[in-house]
């Protein structure tokens, strides 16, 4: 049991505080793979990584390994790695192209939509009343569903759909769509993976937490020359939203609209990128393309895992109660080779273990990690902008970017899914 | 083509060559990162690969894949005092072992070696292991890094921050 065992969830989490144990208690770790985890839905993988019938590529829900196949009928399958005779895993490839998959341990055979195709030595089995091969095929996340694209599972056999679950915050995805002259995004520039001694609410929290990087990343706003610092000064017009069911976002677009200035949310200039302009302006027309250009893509945390940092997508997967993996890449949008080559050159300068902002982040992470296991003051105090919040015209709270709007409400979330 | 000859010649090579490289090693681990970056050619490329040795820096995702400038971006941000992951700096010692050097048709050389880099932080202590790859340019009695390529042994694996110069 743990020392903090006498408190129940409701007690750890108060509207404007909440306590360190829920970062650090192992026993609560357990219970959010439970309640959160294996139950939502969860963002696996986007459909432009299995771009050919068979593709199959490693991904996860929570710590586990998932194999997301497109199977021989072109159907996107979220397999579990795991032999249903003895539990061996039946792929250790990251990625490839199969239409099976043989568990080396006993070579039982599957298709790759999960079926088991035969037994090694089948006189073994003839006649057994369980051995029933259609029982005993690779076991499937119960629920698949599709978003513009971006696939999620939910272990759970019933619950909300995928829509219901995103429910405002879709427009968010339609929003990283639009940046393409052909409405897509592609997840094709590979993976970095960089892990973090520190849990994983810490970085959904910070992913849109508009308070620190005025300090946390000074170093670089500082000597880049990036506009960035700007956008999250005490003086922005940015702001912070929570659209509920944890899905949050730093909106930045009253400060671009503000300048006026198409593609200065890339930190560039039209006149750079002309071959972009060019198709943005006949796939939407001029003045509907200059105001996407203008607006640029969201910053925006779908809960529990998925992040777009306007420019990057990451993949947040807890480990452990402390250990949190990140895994990222460049957005990549359908049409705009231009485009897509500055968005990968800035991403590896950004993000990933050696990069510019992220490092610092994950060095927030691992020392706020720390700092929670003290036992004074026990809570943490996230009432930054409570009392100048306010909802917007479609609902949704709303406060100044550095405010703590979208802490707040990942955690009136959270505190729902683990009372539920 | 790789040196294997006993010359003299070869082993006044295959010496400077390695004193350059050990010099490289040193100011990395002292963090003197002014006259690490005047090691550097004007043209030069610090390039950390991820998921293997043999990807198209330009199509994928790199840890580190740095032109000229950005190298000067990275230190100068490392000057700031604020580069909070390397604020304390990361207590480092390298040992760079089995230097082979190719002299390129450019006059170019090409020296490969294996890395071994204890690191101490605040997070604790950790090993990192590389094959680094060297391509210097002469410069009077010395060498820039015309560019450097480090293959981390798991590349393919999520990794800890890395933001000492590896
Ligand atoms: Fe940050």
């Amino acid at each position: 049991m743990s020392a903090n065992s006498h408190l129940d969830i409701g007690d750890r989490i108060q509207s404007n505080r909440v306590h360190g144990s829920l970062y650090h208690d192992e026993q609560i770790f357990q219970e959010e793979l439970e309640r959160i985890w294996f139950k939502t839905w969860v963002y696996v993988g986007h459909e432009s990584e299995l771009p050919n019938n068979n593709d199959f590529i490693m991904k996860s829900i929570g710590p586990q390994p998932i194999i997301m196949v497109r199977d021989k009928s072109g159907e996107i399958q979220l397999l579990q790695n795991r032999c249903p005779h003895r539990g061996n895993q039946v792929c250790v490839k990251q990625k490839g192209n199969a239409k099976l998959f043989t568990c080396p341990y006993h070579s039982w055979t599957f298709a790759n939509s999960g079926e088991l195709m035969g037994f090694a030595f089948p006189e073994g089995y003839e006649g057994h009343e369980t051995a029933d091969k259609s029982k005993l095929g690779l076991a499937k996340v119960p629920r698949v569903a599709s978003y513009r694209g971006f696939v999620f599972g939910s272990m759970a056999e019933e619950g909300p759909s995928l829509e219901d679950h995103l429910g405002g915050a879709a427009e968010m995805l339609d929003r990283v769509c639009l940046t393409s002259p052909e409405g897509e995004i592609e997840v094709t520039a590979g993976f970095l993976q960089h892990k973090t001694r520190s849990n994983w609410k810490f970085l959904v929290e910070n992913e849109t937490d508009g308070y620190h990087p005025a300090f946390v990343h000074s170093s670089i706003f500082g000597v880049a020359d990036s506009g960035i610092g700007a956008l999250y000064s005490n003086k922005s017009t940015a702001l912070a939203r929570d659209y509920g069911n944890g899905h949050t976002e730093i909106d930045l677009r009253p400060e671009f609209r503000k300048a006026d200035v198409p593609l200065q949310w890339f930190g560039t200039t039209a006149e750079r990128l002309p071959d972009y302009v060019a198709s943005m302006n006949a796939a939407y027309g001029e003045k509907r393309a200059r105001e996407i250009m203008i607006d640029g893509t969201p910053h925006a945390m779908i809960y529990p895992n998925l992040f777009i940092a306007e420019i990057q997508l990451f993949v947040i997967q807890p480990v452990a109660v402390n250990e949190t993996v990140q895994h990222v890449t460049a957005l990549q949008f359908k049409g705009a080779p231009d485009l897509n080559r500055r968005m990968r050159q800035q991403t590896m300068g950004s993000v990933g273990p050696a990069g510019f902002l992220l490092a610092d982040d994950s060095e927030m992470y691992e020392r706020t990690q720390r700092g929670v296991q003290s036992k004074n003051p026990e809570w943490l105090f996230l009432g930054r902008g409570e009392q100048r919040e306010y909802r917007d015209d479609d609902g949704f709270r709303v406060s100044h970017a550095t405010d703590e709007t979208p802490s707040r409400g990942i955690w009136r979330h959270y505190r729902a899914l683990m009372e539920a | 083509m790789l040196v294997t000859e006993d010359s003299v010649e070869n082993l006044v090579l295959y010496h400077s060559v390695s004193q350059f490289i050990y010099t490289e090693a040193r100011l990395q681990d002292e963090h003197h990162y002014d006259e690490w970056e005047a090691l550097w050619a004007d043209d030069g490329v610090y390039w950390v690969p991820a998921n293997g040795a043999d990807i198209d820096p330009e199509k994928e995702m790199s840890i580190i894949y740095d032109n000229r400038s950005r190298i000067a971006l990275r230190v100068r941000q490392l000057h700031t005092g604020r580069r909070y992951a390397q604020e304390p700096a990361s207590s480092l010692r390298r040992t760079i072992s089995n230097v082979e050097i190719s002299v390129l048709d450019n006059g170019e050389i090409e020296a490969s070696a294996n890395a071994l880099i204890f690191e101490s932080n605040l997070r604790g202590e950790f090993v990192w292991a590389a094959r680094n790859i060297y391509r210097l340019r002469r410069e009077g009695a010395s060498f820039k890094i015309a560019k450097k390529t480090v293959i981390l042994a798991n590349n393919d694996k999520a990794l800890y921050t890395l933001a000492f110069l590896v």
